[in-house]
């Protein structure tokens, strides 16, 4: 394991109304992801400042952190059962949804965001499956970006973690993102959104860059960029490693 | 312990794959077959995309067969003529299969056309050798039963474009080992298997050549094909997964050890009935997914 910690910070410098709550400074640490490694975690947190001691009785602060990976379009299949054998019969198309995306909230979302809002803001993750290309057959589209969430919640690509997000004295926050081995390596983006009344009143961005290190993602890579030299190589590794193991087997036996 | 495979993009237990080398390297040391058509389904199960263990499995024999070549050349047990007809067909059939791969995985078809091809494939050669095993335990005692006629002669001398064969001392065409070295090559791309299983017998039966160059040609043209089936993937379809292919080498060259030490011991008959059971039942499962109402009906793929 190399932890490559990537410490970044950034001010929000929107402040939308005066005697608000403003995020002064967001960051993550990353680690890079290893063979060995199961996955691996990103802490996003930040501190919110305020101009005035909090008044009585105002309503609680709350906070939404949504992290995303890189866009992918991507096809849902559907099977069918035709000639007794069930088979992938229909698909659809989704456009640019996020290869990762998580969620984290301080209490469940609808309790604390108007839906309006949400999806003005587009947080959530029906939000990260909207774009359904049309087609012309298929009536139900939506049971396909359905079932793309389910699919993407069960393999860890896609995480609903309400009330992982802690707020201590309404002014420090966390959020920890397991990230699991077959993500997408790329530009991440964190988002925060400080809700009150059911209404955002802060939001900011930083980006993350999430990389796969040691020797699997050099091949991936490789296997990208040069099909041909990996090709060989996998072949040469191949022919190696049948004659050493038998040539070990040989010396063994003696 | 878990690895994570790169192009597969899951994390396995490499005890897992080491195992599965192993008991398929323990098949081909029994039996003498090269075990891919056990392989692949046995990756399957266990959750690797159809479509990279078809291909990685493709590189394990490409490994797995160069060992056992090298044994045969210092034997001068191979047909270097013979060996470039079927590989001159086994190159066509390759390019020819991974073209298949391609479009049918474009189609979301792969997975589909990949059981079937196994379903069938399995089930005839379990049946098939059932049959002939339970054939052979019947026969036992009769010293004379083993003693088969091979035919010099077959329908394949009557062909044209014949090539004097010196190591196999035959005089025949070349369009019956060019057309089995196809058909094995397409079923190498798409299947990730040798092909053992078809050549060997065509060799025997239909070219006609004497038995003890018979496994080194095969694997002489198993090395070159497997080996071009795996670039061509990779340049292609990029879904070789090297790390994959080398735990499954390592397992079964040790596996094969063991299972030709067991050959040696065991009674074969009822070695082959266990192996035809198997066959058919890795066969049956396989047919089961296909009919049975899988729990998920959706799947994502990205679009290339």
């Amino acid at each position: 394991m190399r932890p490559c910690a990537a410490l970044l910070a950034l001010a929000a410098l929107a402040s939308p109304a005066p005697a608000q709550e403003v995020v002064t400074g967001i960051s993550t640490e990353n680690i890079a992801l290893t063979a060995d490694f199961t996955g691996s975690e990103v802490l996003v947190f930040g501190a919110i400042r305020r101009d005035a001691p909090i008044p009585v009785g105002e309503d609680p602060i709350d906070i939404v952190i949504t992290l995303q990976g890189p866009p992918l379009t991507v096809l849902v299949r559907r099977k069918e059962r035709r000639f007794g054998i069930w088979l992938n019969a229909e698909e659809v198309r989704v456009r640019h949804a996020p290869s990762y995306y998580a969620i984290a909230t301080t209490r469940p979302l609808d309790g604390i965001l108007s839906e309006t809002e949400r999806l003005r803001w587009q947080i959530g993750l029906d939000q990260a499956v909207r774009r359904v290309a049309a087609h012309p057959t298929i009536a139900d589209t939506a049971d396909f970006s359905e079932a793309m969430v389910r699919l993407r919640l069960e393999n860890g690509l896609f995480v609903d973690a309400e009330g992982a997000v802690s707020l201590a004295e309404e002014t420090l926050f966390q959020a920890r993102f397991n990230l699991p081995t077959n993500i997408v390596e790329g530009g991440y983006s964190a988002e925060y959104f400080l809700v009150r009344d059911r209404e955002i009143i802060s939001s900011g961005a930083i980006a993350v860059t999430v990389q796969k290190a040691g020797i699997e993602r050099w091949l991936y890579n490789l296997s990208q960029t040069r099909p041909l030299a990996y090709g060989l190589l996998s072949v040469a590794l191949a022919l190696a490693a049948g004659w050493l193991a038998a040539a070990g087997v040989r010396l063994a036996r003696r | 312990m878990q690895i994570y495979l790169p192009i597969a993009e899951i994390s396995v237990n490499v005890f897992v794959l080491l195992g599965i080398g192993g008991m398929v390297g323990v098949i081909s040391g029994l039996f003498g077959v090269g075990g891919g058509f056990i392989l692949t389904p046995l990756l399957f199960f266990i959750g690797i995309p159809p479509a990279v263990a078809v291909a990685s499995a493709a590189n394990q024999i490409a490994g797995s067969s160069f060992s056992a070549l090298l044994v045969h050349l210092r034997r001068k047990t191979v047909d270097v003529r013979m060996g470039g007809v079927l590989l001159a067909g086994g190159v066509l059939g390759s390019a020819g299969g991974v073209q298949i791969y391609s479009e049918l995985r474009e189609a979301g078809q792969f997975e589909l056309a990949v059981s079937l091809l196994y379903v069938f494939l399995l089930g005839t050669i379990g049946v098939l050798m059932l049959n002939e095993s339970l054939r052979a335990m019947r026969r036992r005692g009769d010293p004379n039963a083993l003693l088969m006629p091979r035919k010099r002669h077959t329908w394949a001398q009557g062909l044209p474009l014949k090539m004097r064969f010196r190591t196999s001392q035959l005089y025949v065409s070349a369009i019956p080992p060019f057309v089995i070295g196809f058909v094995v090559g397409v079923l190498a791309a798409i299947m990730g298997v040798g092909g053992g299983f078809i050549m060997v017998p065509a060799m025997i039966y239909l070219i006609g050549m004497p038995t003890k160059v018979v496994i080194g040609t095969s694997l002489f043209q198993f090395l070159f094909v497997t080996g071009f089936t795996t670039v061509l993937q990779a340049v292609q379809n990029k879904s070789v997964d090297v790390l994959l292919s080398l735990l499954l080498l390592v397992g079964g060259v040790i596996g094969a050890q063991v299972g030709a030490n067991f050959a040696t011991r065991l009674r074969a008959e009822q070695l082959r009935i266990g192996l035809a059971v198997l066959v058919i039942l890795v066969g049956f499962r396989l047919l089961l997914d296909l009919v049975i109402e899988p729990d998920e009906l959706y799947s994502i793929a990205p679009r290339r």
